[in-house]
C-alpha cells in the first residue's frame, strides 16, 4: 500500500491539564473520504486542527505526505479548511475570497480569473463573483468556503463541521454534493461531525472518537455490524446490549450467563482481542436482528413483555422490557410480525448477528447515551 | 453517576503514567515559535509602554508620597506618614471638601442634564444621534480652554448676561456671577456634559422597550415605569457619565484658575500647587495618591455593579 | 388610544425643545468666542465694536503659528504613535497568553480611571528619578500614555465583533500572518482604529495638564499658552485662531458626513 497521505502517531494534546487527544494514531489514505465523528469535546476538532496546523501535537508527530509538519505553519501546510462557520472573509466579494489564496501566492491575475471562474462553476455559483458575502445565503457561503479552499488545489481538504449550519433539506443535498465533489476531484477529505448519519453516508472510512480516544477505524458498514466498543455500538445507530459473564465455549459458541438468563455468541464475532470463560461482556444486537416470538423458540431466548408499538414511516419499532428491567428495541418492516403490547415473548437472534464486546470501564453506557443527546 | 466516575478512575493505567501526565502539563501549551514572535512583536511595545509609563510612574508616585520634604523642594530619602497626616489639617481637608461638594453638585447637575438629552438623543434616528454627537463634542474637540474663557466674557460683571439682565431692568447692579463656585460648577458641567451623555444614551438605547411596554402593560404609570424599570436598568450608563465627570472634575485646576479667580480651590489646584509654587513634591503625590483611591473605589463600585470600563472610553 | 398617542407626541415635541436648547447652551459659548475674535479690544472682555485686525495680525505673528506648528506636530506625532502601539496591543494581547496579561490588560485602564494630574504628576517622578530632560519626547511620551487606552478600547471593541476563524482561513490559504494582519485583521478593524486615532489627535490639541508638567520652558502649546493667559484675558488672535480651527473642523465634520452619505446611498443601490 502507498504510504498514507497524513499519518498521526502517538499524538497527544494537552491544553493545561485537560487531556484532550488521547494516543492518537490514525493513517489517512490518498484519496479517501475519512470522517472524524464523535460527540461535541470528544477531540475531533482538536485532532484536525492539529493536521491543518493550528494546533501543535503536546506529543507525537504528525506526518502530511511522508513529511513530519511540526515545524510548518499553517501557510506552509497542503492541507486547506472548511471551517464551521465559513469564516468567509467579509470585506471582500465572492470572487476575491475564492482569489484569496492565488492572490496570495501571487499568481498572475489571468491565471486567477481563469482558475476562480472555473471553481465557480465546480461549486455551481457562476455569476456570484460580484456579490457581497452578507448577499449570499447560508448554502451559497457554504459553497465560496468550499471553492475558496480548493482553489489551492491542496492534497487534503480539511473540513470542520461543515453543514452544521444548514437546515435538514439543505444539509442531505450538500452532503450528496460534497461525496460527488469528492470522487470527482480525488482529493482526500478528512471531515469532522457528529452527525452519525452524516458520517454513515458519505465516509469511505470513519474514525469514531470518545473522549479523545478513536475507539474505532472503519468502513460505515464494519461500524454499524461490528462496533467495537459499547460507545461505539451506542453512539452509531441504535443497540440492544446483554452484559453477562462468559459461562462456558463450545465449538466457537459462547454462552453468557446475564441477569436475564443465558444468550449465545460466536467467538468470532469478539471484537477486541479474545475472551475466555469468567470474562465480562456485552453482546450487542441490532434492533433490526432481534428476533421476537410469543413461543419459545430453539436454543436460547429472552424473556419480555412488549410495552410499546411504535408506527415510524419506513418500519415498525417495537420496545420490550426483560427481566431486569432493561428496554430492549426491536426493528421490523413488517407490523404483521410484531404482537401487540402486553404480550409475553420471547427474544433472540441468528448467532452471526451478534457481536460480543469485552468489557471495558471507560465508556459506559449511560455516558454514551448523554454524550450523543448532546451531539 | 458515582458508578461511572469510580470506573473512570480505575481505567488509569499505572502511577508511571500519571506522573508523565502531570509533567506534560507543564510544557503541554506548545506553540510555533513563529506564533510567539508574532506575539513579542504585537504585544511587546504596549506591554513595555504599560510598565514603563504607567506602572513604574505609579509606583513611584506611592513611594514619593511617603518621602519627607527636604528644604528648597528638595526631598529627603526618609519614610513618614506626615504628607498623608497633613491632608487633615483643616487647610487641606475644607480643600479636600470644596472639591468633594463642587465634584459633586457638577456630577449631579450634568447627570440630570444629561440623562433626558440621552433619552430624547435615544428617541432620533441613528443617523441624527451620531450627527448631534459630533455637535456636541466638536467645541470640546477643537479648543475647551479658549471656548470656556467665553464664560468670562459672559459671565463678568460688565458681560453678556449681566448687561442683558440690566437693560431689560431686571436688576440694577450686576449680579456677582464670576470667580465663585457657581462659575467654576458651570463651566465643569459644560466641560463634561458631552462626555456623559454618551454612556447614559448607550445603555438607554440598548434598553429592551418590550420591557417598558410590560411594565405599562402591568398597569403601571409612566413614573412608576420610569422609576422601577428604566432607571434600574440604565443605571450603568448613569454610572458611566458620573464617573466620567467625577474623576476630571477634581483635577481640572484649569477651570478653577479661569471662572474660580483664585478664590476657589479644588485638589487638582492644591497638587498642581505643590508641584509648582511649593515645590513640595512628596505632599503632592500623598494627594495624588489619596485622590485616586477615592475614584479607584468608585471604578470598583461601579464594575461590581455590572458597569464596562471600556463605556467610559466612548 | 388616541389620547395615549398624542401624549406621546407632547412628550417628544418637548424632548426637541429640550435638545435643540441645550445644543444652544452648548454653543453659546462658542458664539461668543467667535463675536469677540471681532471685537475692537485687546481686553477682551467687553463689546468694543467690530474689527478683523486680529485676523490680519494672527497671519503675521510667527510666534503663535509656531505654537500652533508644535501643538499639531505633537498631536500627530502622539496619534501616529498611540495608534500603532495602541492596535498592534489590542490585536495581540487579544490573542497571547502571559504570565502578567492580567496586570498590563489592567493597568492599560489607568490613564483614563485616574484624574490626568495624577497620571501626570506620576510621570513627572519617574522622568525625574530617571534624571530624563524635559522637552518634546517627554511631552509626546506622556500624551501616548494617555491616549493608548482610548485606542485599544476602540479596536478592542472591533475585534469583539470579528470572527477569529477569518483569520485561521487566511493562514490556512496560504497568508502568512503580517499578510493576515494587514489584509484581513486591518480593513475590519479599521473603523475602531481611525475612531481611535481621531480621538487621540482631538484630545492631544486640547491637552494641558500633562504637556504642562512634562514640559520644557521653551516648548508652548496652544493650551499652555492660553492657560498662561487667563489671568490677563485671552487674546483676541487666540480667539480669531481658534474660530478659523473651529470653522475647518466644522467643514470637515459636513464634508465627512456628505461622503458617508453618498457613500450609504451607493451601497444601498448596489444591494438592491
Amino acid at each position: 500500500m502507498a504510504q498514507p497521505i497524513v499519518s498521526m502517531t502517538n499524538v497527544e494534546k494537552w491544553y493545561g491539564s485537560n487531556h484532550v487527544v488521547k494516543n492518537c494514531n490514525l493513517n489517512i489514505e490518498e484519496g479517501e473520504f475519512l470522517t472524524l465523528l464523535g460527540p461535541s469535546g470528544c477531540g475531533k476538532t482538536t485532532t484536525l486542527r492539529m493536521i491543518s496546523g493550528f494546533e501543535l501535537p503536546s506529543e507525537g508527530m504528525v506526518k502530511v505526505e511522508g513529511e513530519n509538519v511540526e515545524k510548518k505553519e499553517p501557510y506552509d501546510r497542503s492541507v486547506n479548511t472548511v471551517f464551521q462557520n465559513y469564516a468567509l472573509f467579509p470585506n471582500m466579494n465572492v470572487y476575491d475570497n475564492i482569489a484569496y489564496g492565488l492572490k496570495v501566492k501571487k499568481v498572475p491575475k489571468a491565471e486567477i480569473k481563469e482558475r476562480v471562474t472555473q471553481m465557480l462553476k465546480l461549486v455551481q455559483l457562476e455569476g456570484f463573483g460580484k456579490r457581497r458575502i452578507t448577499q449570499m445565503s447560508g448554502g451559497q457561503k457554504q459553497r465560496v468556503a468550499i471553492a475558496r479552499a480548493l482553489i489551492n488545489r491542496p492534497k487534503v481538504l480539511l473540513l470542520d463541521e461543515p453543514l452544521g449550519a444548514l437546515d435538514m433539506k439543505l444539509r442531505k443535498q450538500m452532503q450528496i454534493e460534497l461525496k460527488r465533489l469528492q470522487r470527482k476531484l480525488e482529493i482526500t477529505f478528512v471531515y469532522v461531525t457528529h452527525d452519525q448519519e452524516e458520517a454513515l453516508t458519505m465516509s469511505d472510512r470513519i474514525a469514531v472518537m470518545s473522549a479523545g480516544v478513536i475507539e474505532q477505524i472503519g468502513t460505515p458498514k464494519e461500524i454499524y455490524l461490528k462496533p467495537r466498543t459499547r460507545f461505539v455500538a451506542n453512539f452509531i445507530g441504535e443497540s440492544d446490549l446483554f452484559d453477562g459473564i462468559i459461562t462456558a465455549e463450545s465449538d466457537g459458541v459462547l454462552s453468557i450467563g446475564t441477569e436475564v438468563g443465558t444468550v449465545k455468541g460466536l467467538k468470532e464475532n469478539t471484537t477486541i482481542g479474545s475472551v475466555k470463560v469468567n470474562d465480562p461482556v456485552s453482546v450487542c444486537v441490532r434492533p433490526e436482528h432481534v428476533k421476537i416470538s410469543t413461543e419459545k423458540p430453539e436454543g436460547f431466548s429472552v424473556q419480555a413483555v412488549v410495552k410499546d408499538k411504535i408506527f415510524v414511516g419506513n418500519l415498525i419499532k417495537e420496545i420490550a422490557v426483560i427481566n431486569n428491567g432493561n428496554e430492549i428495541k426491536i426493528n421490523s418492516i413488517n407490523a404483521a410480525d410484531l404482537p401487540e403490547p402486553g404480550s409475553h415473548v420471547y427474544l433472540s437472534w441468528d448467532l452471526k448477528d451478534a457481536v460480543v464486546i469485552p468489557e471495558r470501564s471507560e465508556i459506559t453506557l449511560d455516558t454514551a447515551d448523554k454524550l450523543k443527546e448532546v451531539g | 453517576m458515582s458508578d461511572i466516575s469510580v470506573k473512570a478512575q480505575t481505567v488509569v493505567p499505572d502511577a508511571k503514567k500519571v506522573t508523565a501526565g502531570e509533567k506534560k502539563v507543564k510544557h503541554g501549551r506548545k506553540q510555533s515559535i513563529r506564533a510567539t514572535i508574532s506575539n513579542i512583536i504585537m504585544c511587546g511595545p504596549m506591554t513595555i509602554w504599560s510598565v514603563l509609563f504607567i506602572l513604574i510612574p505609579v509606583v513611584m508616585l506611592v513611594f514619593m508620597s511617603f518621602m519627607t520634604k527636604g528644604l528648597l523642594g528638595k526631598i529627603v530619602y526618609k519614610f513618614t506618614l506626615v504628607n498623608y497626616t497633613d491632608i487633615f489639617k483643616p487647610v487641606y481637608f475644607n480643600v479636600v471638601k470644596e472639591s468633594l461638594i463642587i465634584a459633586l453638585w457638577t456630577t449631579l447637575l450634568t447627570v440630570l442634564l444629561g440623562y433626558p438629552l440621552g433619552m430624547v438623543m435615544s428617541k432620533l434616528k441613528k443617523k441624527t444621534t451620531g450627527v448631534i454627537t459630533i455637535l456636541m463634542m466638536l467645541p470640546l474637540w477643537v479648543s475647551g480652554l479658549v471656548i470656556l474663557y467665553s464664560f468670562v466674557i459672559m459671565l463678568n460683571n460688565s458681560g453678556t448676561i449681566n448687561s442683558f439682565l440690566m437693560n431689560i431692568g431686571l436688576i440694577k447692579k450686576p449680579l456677582q456671577l464670576l470667580y465663585n463656585n457657581f462659575s467654576v460648577t458651570i463651566g465643569m458641567v459644560y466641560m463634561f456634559l458631552p462626555f456623559a451623555v454618551l454612556p447614559m444614551y448607550s445603555s438607554i438605547e440598548k434598553l429592551d422597550p418590550s420591557l417598558i411596554e410590560a411594565s405599562k402593560d402591568l398597569g403601571a404609570n409612566p413614573v412608576t415605569t420610569f422609576f422601577k424599570v428604566t432607571l434600574p436598568l440604565t443605571s450603568p450608563g448613569i454610572f458611566a457619565g458620573v464617573i466620567l465627570t467625577f474623576i476630571p472634575c477634581i483635577g481640572y485646576y484649569m477651570v478653577t484658575d479661569m471662572l474660580g479667580g483664585g478664590t476657589s480651590m479644588l485638589v487638582g489646584n492644591l497638587i498642581y500647587r505643590q508641584f509648582t509654587i511649593s515645590r513640595n513634591w512628596p505632599f503632592g503625590a500623598a494627594l495624588s495618591v489619596v485622590l485616586s483611591l477615592i475614584i479607584l473605589l468608585m471604578v470598583v463600585i461601579y464594575t461590581k455593579l455590572g458597569g464596562d470600563l471600556d463605556d467610559l472610553a466612548s | 388610544m388616541p389620547k395615549k398617542k398624542k401624549k406621546g407626541h407632547g412628550w417628544k415635541i418637548a424632548g426637541n425643545i429640550y435638545l435643540v436648547i441645550m445644543l444652544i447652551l452648548l454653543y453659546a459659548p462658542v458664539a461668543v468666542m467667535i463675536r469677540y475674535s471681532f471685537n475692537n479690544s485687546r481686553a477682551n472682555v467687553t463689546w468694543q465694536g467690530f474689527t478683523t485686525k486680529y485676523y490680519a495680525e494672527l497671519f503675521q505673528d510667527s510666534n503663535l503659528w509656531d505654537i500652533f506648528f508644535t501643538t499639531l506636530l505633537i498631536a500627530i506625532i502622539v496619534t501616529v504613535i498611540g495608534t500603532v502601539i495602541g492596535t498592534m496591543g489590542a490585536v495581540g494581547l487579544s490573542k497571547a497568553k502571559f504570565p502578567g496579561k492580567k496586570l498590563i490588560t489592567n493597568s492599560i485602564y489607568f490613564p483614563i480611571v485616574i484624574p490626568e494630574i495624577v497620571l501626570a504628576v506620576a510621570m513627572l517622578l519617574m522622568f525625574n528619578g530617571a534624571g530624563v530632560q524635559l522637552g518634546i519626547p517627554t511631552i509626546v511620551i506622556g500624551n501616548v500614555t494617555l491616549v493608548l487606552p482610548y485606542v485599544y478600547i476602540t479596536v478592542k471593541a472591533r475585534l469583539v465583533g470579528m470572527d477569529p476563524s477569518t483569520e485561521e482561513a487566511s493562514m490556512d490559504l496560504g497568508a502568512d500572518r503580517f499578510y493576515t494582519f494587514t489584509h484581513i485583521t486591518m480593513p475590519e478593524i479599521m473603523p475602531g482604529i481611525i475612531a481611535g486615532a481621531f480621538m487621540s489627535f482631538s484630545l492631544v490639541l486640547d491637552e494641558l495638564i500633562i504637556t504642562s508638567f512634562l514640559t520644557d520652558a521653551e516648548t508652548v502649546t496652544l493650551p499652555i499658552k492660553v492657560y498662561s493667559m487667563i489671568k490677563k484675558g485671552i487674546s483676541p488672535e487666540i480667539n480669531a485662531l481658534t474660530t478659523i480651527v473651529f470653522l475647518a473642523a466644522m467643514l470637515l465634520v459636513v464634508m465627512y458626513l456628505v461622503v458617508t452619505e453618498l457613500i450609504d446611498k451607493r451601497k444601498q443601490r448596489l444591494a438592491v
